[in-house]
């Protein structure tokens, strides 16, 4: 093999792709094989008070315009202050995911578009503050982290005419209240390899910037906005193919598709001969394709240059050491902790939903407090989603599965208990006594099951003789039939079980 | 960063002045170009001198961190400002249409 210059990241490091047991490889019309090589760069909006440079109010939603002062506006003789909130955060991102905390410099990014007054974005260019880290997802892949840098959001365009997109609008309409907000440009490095693992580590990046209070994670909102980076290759080379940016991704939905149809649309152009041209594609969710936006401009047409206004930000290690102590406990771990706590997978979806919802601390007491884990975890996960659901005692949860686990109530009579335990402080043994759930004693069970049997003997006939299949399909009619002899208090898997017994006996 | 090529050529200004939106004739392409060349000549002196001690410096100052506490101060009267404005629309700055994206 001949050695070629290595190809290299914005910081200068060498670019490695991962190789990973998910990767999405697939088939073009062919019948050759490519596999998708993907990068993401992440915007999430500081949780901060003010803008990045000045102190108007950084508060989504409020009226056009309103949060505007002349350093947003770009007027004449304003210069800019950089915001230590902006940094800590900064900082407590870079921390919590393991990454350096460098000596940063401010840069000017030229560009004409009505969104900026000053005609130019305030970024950090070739020293970030936060370089390398890396983020674990569920599954256990690991995805790098190439650089984290501070920069200003720019206003928000509303084009009137032309399908409210640029091409074709009669003009624009714009509202500087997000002119000037903090931005964390996170940008990962190569290693996303399945539109599922893209997804993922949105949501962990998401998990983490909302452990952490650096981002309220509402993507809805755009305050975390995803960009993709997607390039294909041969199935099992080390090529780095010509890569498109994605943009217009408003849903983690949209991220999966966009990539997967890109990818796609990439090995068709190369099976058919035609290269891939690098540049900037917007996804459109309707018809589900990726159209050009504009080719890509090379990152020197910025014309990028230090900004004169503001020194640089050179973080004492001491400050940096007290943001690190103050970290929160991380989703990862907080994961980990529960299926330790558990027994269940931790990469099982209902771990990552207990945990992002902040109630893996209310299962955890829950267990420790002798509650059956399986059962603890699903009600938690199902039937404590909504109001008031995390602020359930964990002790009385734990004696609610005990009632269910001990067979005094039946899945569907637990969860109607649970319910009421909600706004009701009564134990739950007394709440299931007035609703009339009393426990159905073994023998009144067994009287139940043996008149259902004795009222139908064909059916029980082919019951018994039956191959599994038959007696899979029969154990339903019993199992209901059952239920509404007793008023829906019997326990399907109670009765499974009689009914498997009186049929080998 | 890229080592600075040898002499600007008139290719190089006629890039820059589209970058700058600057619609500039045979002329004054010709004219800058020299000019330009010329101001650069001043950065090539400076690359003669043995500077492989010296680190880079953005800034001339000998200052970092100078921070802000995150607290609001005051807004402009937006009726005021939009009066400024060429033209408005909806409570919004009325602009033509661009071609191009942000960034």
């Amino acid at each position: 093999m001949t050695t070629t210059s290595q190809p290299t990241d914005s910081l200068g490091q060498p670019i490695t792709v991962p190789d990973s047991a998910d990767t999405f490889v697939f088939d073009a019309s062919d019948g050759s094989r490519w596999e998708l090589v993907c990068g993401l760069e992440v915007h999430a909006e500081l949780a901060t008070a003010t803008k990045m440079f000045s102190g108007a109010p950084n508060n989504f939603g409020d009226e056009p315009n309103t949060n505007i002062d002349p350093v947003t506006l770009g007027l004449p003789g304003t210069l800019p202050v950089v915001n230590e909130r902006a940094v800590e955060l900064a900082i407590r991102f870079g921390c919590a995911i393991g990454a350096d905390i460098r000596p940063s410099v401010f840069s000017r990014k030229n560009y004409f578009y009505p969104d900026m007054p000053k005609d130019f974005q305030i970024s950090q260019y070739d020293q970030p503050i936060v370089v390398g880290g890396h983020l674990e997802l569920p599954s256990g892949h690991v995805v790098g982290v190439e650089r984290a840098h501070l920069e200003e959001d720019t206003g928000k365009s509303t084009h009137v005419g032309g399908q409210g997109r640029i091409t074709g609008a009669e003009y624009s309409l714009v509202d500087y209240n997000r002119a000037g907000v903090p931005l964390l440009e996170i940008v990962s490095r190569p290693h996303v390899r399945s539109p599922e693992q893209a997804r993922s580590y949105v949501a962990e990046l998401r998990a983490i910037l909302l452990a952490t209070g650096v981002n309220d994670g509402k993507l809805e909102e755009g305050s975390m906005r995803v960009d993709a980076n997607v390039s294909v290759r041969p199935e099992g080379s080390d090529e780095l193919g010509t890569r498109c940016e994605i943009k217009n991704l408003n849903s983690l939905r949209s991220l999966g598709r966009a990539i997967e149809h890109e990818a796609r649309r990439q090995a068709e152009l190369r099976v058919a001969g035609e290269r891939v041209r690098q540049e900037t594609r917007h996804w459109n969710e309707a018809d589900g394709r990726t159209h050009t936006m504009r080719s890509k401009e090379e990152a020197d047409d910025y014309r990028y240059f230090p900004e004169p206004d503001l020194v640089p930000v050179d973080p004492d290690p001491a400050w940096i050491e007290r943001i690190r102590a103050a970290l929160p406990m991380l989703p990862a771990a907080r994961r980990a902790r529960l299926a330790g706590a558990s027994g269940i997978d931790p990469a099982a979806e209902s771990i990552a939903v207990l945990v992002e919802r902040g109630q893996d601390e209310q299962a955890r007491a829950a267990i420790a407090a002798g509650g059956d884990p399986a059962r603890v975890v699903v009600h938690i996960e199902q039937n404590l989603a909504g109001p008031g659901g995390a602020d359930l005692d964990p002790s009385r949860l734990a004696a609610l599965v005990a009632l269910e686990v001990g067979g005094q109530l039946t899945a569907t009579q637990a969860k109607q208990v649970l319910a009421e335990m909600l706004t009701d402080p009564a134990d739950p043994a007394a709440i299931a006594a007035a609703r009339g759930f009393e426990a159905m004693g073994t023998d009144a069970l067994a009287a139940a099951v043996d008149g259902v049997v004795a009222a139908h003997p064909a059916e029980w006939e082919a019951f018994r003789t039956g191959d599994a299949k038959a007696r899979g399909k029969l154990t339903g009619f019993f199992v209901g039939r059952v239920m509404k002899a007793t008023g829906g208090q019997a326990d399907g898997k109670a009765v499974t079980a009689l009914l498997r017994q009186r049929a080998a006996g | 960063m890229r080592a600075m090529p040898a002499r600007i050529t008139r290719d190089d200004v006629a890039h820059v002045a589209t970058l700058a939106r600057l619609a500039l004739d045979e002329d004054e392409l010709e004219r800058f170009t020299g000019q330009l060349a010329k101001v650069l000549q001043h950065a090539a002196d400076v690359e003669a001198l043995e500077l492989d001690d010296v680190p880079p410096t953005s800034h001339p100052y000998p200052l970092a961190n100078v921070l802000r506490p995150d607290l609001p101060g005051p807004t402009l009267e937006r009726a005021e400002v939009l009066a400024a404005a060429p033209s408005t629309e909806d409570r919004q700055f009325k602009v033509p249409t661009i071609l191009g994206e942000s960034p």
